[in-house]
């Protein structure tokens, strides 16, 4: 079984919450558990917003949302084409935030890969960031297939 | 309503219930409500009541993290009251419990 969807919307911090709930809406016939839902919806809202406030700092953008289901794998892509990140390792860093002002924890690629199995960001300065993630799912007896 | 954020003075203690859905959107006010509130009222603790909260991301911490460094300095303290599993395991895991009581 093989699924696909792609979302495109504003940078804009109301759509945090459109993103999870799409997110949350594609996974759901494969019968996930609240806990698999909650991981993926917290690692989308982090890619998000790491977008909105990184990416286009707070201007106007696009931001783009590619999930695909594999059998109970899934893989998100979360892509901006805003200013891009210079030092990737450093920005994965725990507690490292380039926003202290704006009161970031610093948490955000943490909870990425604290809530997800795999985690890669590509980024070019200038041309944007594309954040991707992947999560296996559990298999379960009552699944539709 | 859904997404409210209450904001209480009791005693000095600023106590603010959480919204249902914690992200950057909802964080930026409940930190300049809760900064002003701090000022104004002179208050030493905060007290974070996550009662209604089913969604937390890495955004709450940093309200949290924020307000302890505000309120520290002058011996306050910062609490996190009736937080579900998740959101306890959260608070755990991204090292919260060293800078908040964590009152199940």
């Amino acid at each position: 079984m093989k699924k696909e969807m792609q979302l495109e919307f504003d940078a804009n911090s109301e759509n945090e919450a459109l993103a999870r709930v799409v997110i949350a809406a594609f996974m759901t016939n494969l019968d996930p558990t609240l806990d698999e839902i909650q991981d993926v919806k917290t690692a989308v809202s982090e890619a998000v917003t790491n977008a909105i406030i990184h990416g286009y700092q707070k201007k106007d953008g696009k931001v783009c949302m590619k999930a695909r289901l594999e059998d109970t794998m899934l893989k998100i892509d979360v892509i901006d084409k805003g200013v891009g990140i210079e030092d990737v390792q450093q920005a994965m860093q725990p507690l490292y935030t380039s926003k202290p002002e704006e009161e970031r924890s610093g948490m955000g690629f943490s909870f990425m890969e604290a809530f997800m199995d795999e985690l890669s960001v590509e980024s070019k300065v200038g041309e944007g960031t594309t954040v991707h993630m992947e999560k296996q799912l559990k298999k379960s007896e009552n699944r539709l297939r | 309503m859904e997404g409210n954020t209450d904001f209480a003075i009791i005693d000095n203690y600023l106590c603010i219930r959480m919204p249902k859905e914690i992200d950057q959107h909802h964080a930026t006010h409940i930190r300049q409500r809760a900064d002003e509130l701090l000022v104004d009222e002179k208050v030493k603790n905060v007290v974070f009541d996550f009662e209604n909260t089913t969604f937390m991301d890495s955004s709450g911490i940093g309200i949290i993290i924020g307000r302890y460094r505000k309120i520290s300095c002058f011996g306050g303290k910062v609490y996190g009251i009736h937080a579900n599993e998740r959101i306890t395991r959260m608070l755990k895991t991204s090292g919260m419990h060293s800078v908040i009581e964590i009152i199940v």
